[in-house]
């Protein structure tokens, strides 16, 4: 006998046939109609009309009855907002039976019932519940009161439930600790800034005593709730740290990411040269290959989150490439995933077998596998110089495959290439321009494009090949367009007798005929140039570009810190802060990695790691579109400086100089600059100097220099800096942009040794000067400073745009 | 923190039942679902988490089923997972096979279930045995005085009820490894690893205190301290049940164990092992006639071993026809639904070469549609044998009630994989592959 006879009575008058069979006096058939009405609940029958006749039966002493009559009133209660206060005596009579099942089933289910007018009825029973002698019974109502916190928080506060959450931490039973901590959890989301989750030294021993005893998920809850700890110093860290990990032998897969969230995020705070730190980073490893042997979901979870520690610890995986390795019937997310991390921890030392791998792959059957394959072989000859030539050489075999899309990924890369290795490459052109026609993809056409306009002189057909697109030009996409135009200036450049009416046609076409801005901006930017000044014209889009780096698509570091305190979260499967993706949270503090104890070795960042300080940290390559790199023709791959200073060495007092940035920046370098100008250009490279002359340019117009400097405005507070008060702004004198500092210590101690640095910002804004403070600071004095700034540093577009991020490490 | 709503959808995304957990997420977003799964199924980009506005679906799929949690904050995505396999799992063993048919058949303690695994978005009681003992699917059998919560719900044992009795007390030891080997058309060994496991079937009474003890060279290899050739642990899993930090600190295994079948322990050795069988093959194609195949396998293990069920797969084209074999044992078979050869042998003794030789027609028509290029797996089981070399050195079993217990050790190396799955297991493939 099967419950699936309940789903087939659709007889009409059926509400009625029901109604009559719920007023029974029988238990047996009283049951049967119920379940009925469940039946139609389950598919979908609005069957609320029963209301009353269905919480008649709620009095019952059979538990499954009241187990269905609950489920009903959780689904309708809040349809029927007057008559689920019928309910609430039975609940009061329930949450006192003798049975803990009936009453936890109870507790559980009066906190599911959302209606606002029964919650405070049900104050009374749930701090019985609280108390209950039954752990079962008390690890249910813990939940209940996060369900009830959701409703009314302000009855729950008022009640002072809060209170007895947190003394149920110290609870005997670790089932209640567990259930508690998340109900803490869940409720300190919702108030960030509440001081809730009140975490010291010693409930966080309790935490990490329970769990050693409590179910996986529990064990979840509080590996979770321990990692928004933070520890007092490097030796809490550390016994934190060696209580968590013999998590990661844990066969559960979620228990084993919140721990490495847990270590991850402590591991932050041990000195480098410890010896346990060593020990840490080697016992990370093999539980995260083994994550890989999990179902495929869990799988594309732990292969995302590997993605990030792959670039925050890179020492970790290095020599577990062979895992990573693509199986044939991996889903196809796991595939593209585990690709991508590949190319990550590809050196000289795997470079060989990566190779014969991704070979491998290129011909498989997958298209969009496929592609990213080609694409991972380019990435890996810019990554790793000595592969190059193989690289190259793997790519023209495929290219020799003739099939339509191999061709056109491996085009795009290998101008990537081209752009890494200068003068290297380029007999393989001859091959390149064969495929010329059968290049149907605007990305692949546009970087065929560039490649002729980059060498024009060596081909020497390049205009024929070049006007040959010409003749569709306004079917073209817009990237095809742009470089079209771009290819062809260069050309004229270079072989300008034969070449002339091919660049007037093309200007016309761009200036004349198109509707789009970008294009005609630039068509007639080509064109002055050209007409006023060839020579200037050869010096800007002839110049000599900056190579590309090798690292592309790295996460930005201080999301990329915030992602790793999000371990196997949906955030880091999507590679987005919280902020980005849930509602409400936009006020919420962006989470840190506590920072490194002991300022002795501070001076090596973590992600440097062996390769030393002196060697700049890979630079973020800002997204595409950047119309001013365009221009100057670096094109199609986003340009990057190398960055001049070394991470930062100590966290503290990082730091928003929100507002005031752009104002007085604006104020002081423009004047009433007009503010489109620095905004169409937002993401713009560093290119030697290139938003500088943009100032200049602004001087020369005619605004007054130097004419207006805003006032001092506090930027940092003592209490966020240890003491350190900053006030200052922004000026410009002699052509110079200067940012005037007030330096106040408001703490006990002298302050001495002032260095700064500027995080990568929307101006490229960076100290053109060491910062010269030269007395220590002793307490309760200020001085005032001056330094001046360059434009040269790394530009990244920040949100907003003048957003400026400034790090004082002040070491006392 | 983890999932509002859990949903169990049929294959055309209709909802078989739900359970709203939290009520932050209204519940007709699930009707997106399906539209966005069938769009990112046509875009060939599926992913196990989707998005709909500010609505987040995190899904799996299980025979006609799929089960999807929604969520709309920054959930703890591996635990959305883990909790739904432990769906899959428990659903299974309340009713044998999980699907939709059977999800109908038994909706009033499928709902019972979902109250009882989670609560208001946080997993509770997960483990089948202990919620049989106060869900059970006989409803009217339960009398009020019966279902008590069993302590062992909010125990720190929450897998073992107390009182259990057996009239002989047994324990039979299983130590499985599954050897997944993966050869390059060249003949070289791309990647080979072990996954061993220590499965339990339990007939112990009370609440019996075991410890495990392993060989010596296998217990160096779990602590990292062996340098020298022996193998080493990549990584070792336990069951809940085993105290983890008495593990950390002295090595020791000491458990006490869920009645019944359970897996205490899994291992992994990443290190270089020869196949044990070992294939190599000429398959050579004439387009538009034939395609002609020659498999040889051996067996590289030792003389004395015997492996049982060998199945050696080999991937045909999907256009071929009128098979022809020849074997030197064993008998193969055209499996033309899955574009294989079947070639199995009964039992194959170590040392041992057999040889097998196939012959396929191929239409005179190409077929234009590009293939997969599956390699050659091959099945077998080993049994008395393993490859890490692990042994049971004893089994200590302490109950205060002083019975004598007997435990039972079986050791048995398989292929990888799944049975149906043509898992890239004990491949070797030499010569051309296509």
């Amino acid at each position: 006998m099967t419950d699936s006879k309940y789903f087939t009575t659709t007889k009409k008058g059926e509400i009625f046939e029901l109604k009559a069979e719920l007023n029974s006096d029988k238990k047996e058939k009283k049951k049967e109609a119920v379940k009925k009405v469940i039946a139609s609940m389950t598919v979908g029958k609005d069957v609320s009309a029963l209301f009353p006749d269905v919480v008649n039966c709620m009095q019952t002493d059979n538990l499954e009855l009241k187990k269905l009559v609950y489920l009903y009133l959780m689904n309708y209660a809040k349809s029927q907002p007057d008559m689920a206060i019928m309910a609430v005596n039975t609940f009061v009579k329930d949450c006192e039976d003798l049975n803990p099942l009936i009453r936890a089933l109870a507790v559980r289910t009066m906190g599911c019932i959302r209606v606002d007018k029964i919650t405070e009825y049900l104050c009374e029973p749930l701090r019985k519940c609280l108390k209950d002698e039954d752990p079962y019974v008390r690890k249910t109502a813990a939940v209940c009161v996060a369900k009830l916190h959701d409703i009314n928080a302000q009855l729950v506060e008022d009640q002072g439930f809060l209170d007895t959450l947190k003394d149920l931490i110290s609870d005997s039973n670790p089932m209640v600790v567990a259930n508690a901590v998340a109900a803490l959890s869940e409720i300190a989301e919702s108030h960030p800034n509440s001081n809730l989750l009140d975490l010291n030294p010693q409930t966080i021993n309790k935490l990490l005593t329970a769990l050693n005893e409590c179910t996986e998920w529990g064990q979840i809850f509080i590996l979770d709730c321990l990692a928004s700890y933070l520890p007092r110093d490097d030796r809490e860290s550390q016994s934190i740290c060696e209580r968590v990990t013999p998590r990661l032998s844990h066969a559960n897969s979620a228990v084993v990411l919140s721990a490495v969230k847990v270590l991850m995020k402590f591991m932050e705070m041990l000195p480098k040269d410890l010896d346990y730190y060593g020990t840490l980073l080697k016992k990370l490893a093999p539980p995260l290959v083994t994550l890989l042997s999990a179902e495929p979901e869990l799988q594309y979870v732990a292969l995302r989150n590997i993605n990030l520690i792959v670039q925050k610890r890179p020492e970790i995986l290095k020599h577990e490439m062979k895992v990573f390795f693509v199986k044939y019937n991996d889903p196809i997310y796991v595939k593209l995933e585990k690709l991508d991390i590949m190319i990550r921890l590809a050196s000289q030392a795997n470079i060989a077998q990566v190779l014969a791998e991704l070979k491998e792959y290129a011909t498989e059957v997958d298209v969009d596998f496929v592609r990213k394959a080609v694409r991972a072989i380019g990435r890996c000859a810019i990554k790793v110089e000595q592969s190059a030539e193989r690289c190259v050489s793997t790519l023209l075999d495929l290219i020799q495959t003739k099939v339509n899309y191999v061709v056109q990924e491996a085009i795009v890369v290998i101008k990537d290439i081209f752009r890494k290795y200068p003068n290297k490459y380029e007999s393989v052109i001859a091959t390149l321009c064969e495929n010329l026609d059968s290049l149907d993809e605007p990305e692949a056409r546009a970087a065929m494009i560039w490649i002729v306009g980059e060498y024009a002189e060596r081909i020497d057909n390049a205009d024929e090949l070049l006007e040959s697109f010409l003749e569709g030009f306004h079917d073209e996409s817009t990237q095809v367009q742009l470089q079209l135009l771009t290819a062809i200036v260069k050309l004229f450049l270079k072989k300008p007798t034969e070449t002339q009416e091919l660049v007037q046609q093309v200007l016309s076409l761009a200036t004349q005929d198109s509707d789009n801005p970008d294009l005609r901006d630039r068509g007639y930017i080509y064109w002055r140039l050209l007409s006023t000044d060839p020579v200037a014209a050869k010096e800007v889009v002839l110049a000599e570009k900056p190579l590309i780096s090798e690292e592309t698509d790295l996460i930005e570091p201080t999301l990329l810190e915030e992602l790793i305190c999000h371990i196997g979260t949906l955030a880091s499967v999507y590679h987005k802060p919280p902020s980005a993706f849930v509602e409400g949270s936009r006020g919420v503090q962006h989470k840190r990695l506590p920072p490194r104890a002991g300022s002795g070795e501070s001076t090596e960042s973590p992600d440097v790691g062996q390769s030393g300080p002196s060697e700049a940290p890979p630079a973020v390559i800002p997204s595409q579109g950047d119309l001013l790199g365009d221009l100057l023709n670096l094109d199609l791959a986003p340009p990057t400086a190398t960055v001049p200073s070394v991470q930062p060495s100590m966290q503290m007092g990082a730091m928003d100089l929100l507002g005031g940035g752009l104002d007085s920046l604006m104020g002081a370098g423009l004047g009433a600059a007009p503010a489109a100008m620095p905004a169409s250009l937002g993401g713009a490279p560093a290119v030697g100097g290139g938003l500088g002359d943009l100032f200049d340019l602004g001087g020369g117009v005619g605004m007054p220099t130097g004419s207006y400097v805003a006032p001092k405005t506090v930027w940092l507070l003592a209490m966020k800096a240890k003491g350190l008060e900053i006030s200052g702004t922004f000026a410009r004198r002699g052509g110079i942009i200067q940012m005037d500092l007030s330096l106040t210590n408001k703490a006990m101690s002298v302050m001495t040794d002032f260095a700064i640095q500027f995080n990568r910002n929307s101006f490229g804004l960076a100290p053109a000067g060491p910062l010269q403070v030269l007395t220590p600071l002793s307490p309760n004095q200020t001085i005032d400073v001056s330094l001046p700034l360059s434009t040269s540093g790394p530009v990244m577009k920040m949100e907003p745009l003048n957003n400026l991020q400034v790090i004082y490490p002040p070491t006392k | 923190m983890s999932a509002s709503a859990v949903f169990v959808l049929d294959l055309k995304g209709k909802v078989l039942i739900c359970r709203n957990y939290k009520g932050d997420v209204d519940m007709s977003e699930i009707d997106h679902f399906f539209t966005l799964l069938v769009q990112q199924e046509e875009e060939g980009l599926l992913c196990p988490v989707m998005s709909h506005g500010n609505v987040h679906f995190l899904w799996i799929k299980h025979s006609n089923l799929y089960l999807v949690a929604t969520t709309n904050k920054n959930s703890n995505a591996s635990l959305v997972y883990a909790f739904l396999y432990k769906l899959v799992e428990v659903f299974t063993e309340y009713f044998k096979e999980l699907e939709e048919e059977s999800i109908q058949d038994n909706f009033v303690v499928v709902y019972e279930l979902l109250d009882e695994l989670m609560d208001f978005g946080f997993p509770q009681t997960t483990d089948s045995k202990i919620l049989q003992e106060y869900i059970t699917q006989q409803g009217n059998k339960l009398e009020v005085a019966k279902t008590k919560v069993p302590t062992t719900v909010t125990n720190a044992v929450s897998w073992r009820s107390e009182g259990i009795r057996y009239k002989k007390n047994e324990v039979f030891i299983d130590v499985i490894e599954s050897i997944n080997v993966l050869v390059n058309a060249n003949g070289s060994v791309m990647s080979s690893d072990i996954v061993g496991s220590i499965k339990l079937k339990t007939m112990l009474s009370g609440m019996p205190e075991l410890r495990l003890g392993l060989n010596d060279r296998m217990l160096f290899a779990l602590t990292g301290r062996d340098k020298g050739k022996a193998v080493t642990m990549e990584d070792v899993k336990f069951h809940q049940c085993v105290r983890l930090s008495r593990f950390e600190s002295d090595r020791t295994i000491s458990f006490i164990p869920p009645d019944g079948e359970s897996e205490l322990m899994s291992y992994r050795i990443n290190t270089h092992v020869k196949p044990l069988i070992w294939i190599e093959s000429v398959i050579e194609k004439f387009s538009h006639s034939r395609v002609e195949i020659m498999v040889k396998a051996k067996g590289q293990f030792k003389k004395q071993s015997v492996a049982n069920n060998v199945e050696i797969r080999v991937p045909v084209p999907s256009d071929a026809d009128s098979p022809k074999f020849k074997t030197s044992t064993g008998h193969a078979k055209y499996v033309p639904e899955k574009n294989l050869v079947v070639w199995s042998i009964k039992s194959f003794p170590g040392g041992k070469e057999f040889l097998m030789r196939a012959h396929f027609g191929l239409p005179s028509v190409e077929n234009h549609e590009m293939e997969g290029r599956p390699p050659i797996t091959v099945k077998f089981e080993i049994p008395y044998f393993t490859v890490s070399g692990i042994q049971v050195r004893y089994m200590k079993i302490i109950e205060k009630s002083g019975y004598q217990a007997l435990p039972w050790v079986r050791y048995i190396t398989q292929s990888g994989g799944d049975d149906d799955g043509l898992h890239q297991c004990g491949v070797c493939a030499a010569g051309p592959r296509r």
